[in-house]
């Protein structure tokens, strides 16, 4: 618990860097560290699972987003926005806040899950208690998702598709148009 | 107070994503904010002292329901986690764009974007 909320505590720090910095490539690394940061805390939360696709997933953000960032002539980006649209932004944040709090009254007490409090009806339950028998997955978290909710991993699997689909889409562009030669419209490439 | 430190890490999240005028600030800041509400998921399934849901053998199913945390917010974090880094490829891939486009990320020089 103590270790969870310094963890928590790390990661905050780390977004404020990430969010305030004034170099991207800084902004970058620190929301990295947020990531790994977050690995751990998983780890605490009994989710090894989650710790491990956490790690894979933050390494390959780290490249993404340094491939946006680095090379590029233009790295720091100064100043906010008009002051008005600060005022609304900033007004838009506290209030999702007290929204949060609000609703976090409604929440179940931390350490203390939904399934604990109505055990005959959760579903998570039935599948702690039976997940073995009825798929042979000595992990719950897999028969969960290749199971019991096998559609949802289809569909997740769908919009991760189209995702990539439309990123490649959209690299590809430059790269057809230099080959056709009509480049008027195009500055250098990267 | 572990539900407030998450929720503050959201709130960072979303003040990025409205003040900001960088692109790739505005991707970081929704990566982050993406992180936060993954944890506060998993957080609403912790049991105190609760081990993973995974069975090691000769344990008996019963005794393994009552200490196990809970699975379902974990799968589907999962999921959540690899649907983030895909959009985030996608989001990346338009700043690129973008950049060649208009060189520069500063959306407030974007002419074409103004609303």
């Amino acid at each position: 618990m103590t270790i969870l909320a310094a963890l928590l505590f790390l990661m905050l720090v780390g977004a404020i860097i990430a969010v305030e910095t004034t170099n991207l490539l800084s902004a970058v690394i620190s929301v990295g560290a947020v990531g790994f940061l977050l690995s751990i805390a998983f780890l605490f939360l009994g989710a090894p699972d989650i710790a491990i696709t956490q790690l894979v997933v933050e390494i390959l953000c780290l490249v993404i987003l340094i491939r946006a960032t680095i090379s590029r002539d233009l790295t720091a980006v100064s100043g906010e926005r008009e002051f008005f649209g600060m005022v609304v932004g900033v007004a838009l944040v506290v209030l999702v806040a007290l929204a949060g709090i609000a609703a976090f009254e409604q929440f179940p007490p931390f350490g203390e899950p939904v399934m604990a409090r109505f055990p005959d009806d959760a579903p998570s339950a039935t599948y702690l208690a039976e997940g073995l028998d009825r798929t042979g997955a000595a992990n719950i978290v897999t028969a969960v998702i290749l199971d019991f909710r096998a559609y949802d991993t289809l569909g997740e699997a769908t919009v991760l598709f189209c995702a990539i689909l439309g990123a490649l889409a959209l690299m590809r562009r430059r790269a057809r148009r230099q080959r056709d030669g009509d480049e008027t419209e195009e500055g250098d490439a990267a | 107070m572990i539900y407030a430190l998450c929720l503050m890490l959201i709130a960072v999240g979303l003040y990025g994503v409205v003040v900001k005028k960088n692109v790739v600030k505005i991707v970081i800041s929704l990566a982050i904010m993406e992180y936060g509400i993954n944890l506060l998921l998993i957080l609403v399934g912790y049991r105190a002292g609760g081990h993973a849901p995974i069975m090691e053998p000769g344990a008996s199913p019963a005794e393994f329901a009552a200490g196990a945390v809970d699975p379902l917010p974990q799968a589907l974090v999962l999921t959540s986690i690899v649907i983030g880094l895909g959009v985030l490829a996608m989001m990346v891939a338009i700043c690129i764009r973008l950049y060649e486009r208009y060189g520069t990320f500063d959306i407030t020089e974007m002419r074409r974007l103004r609303g």
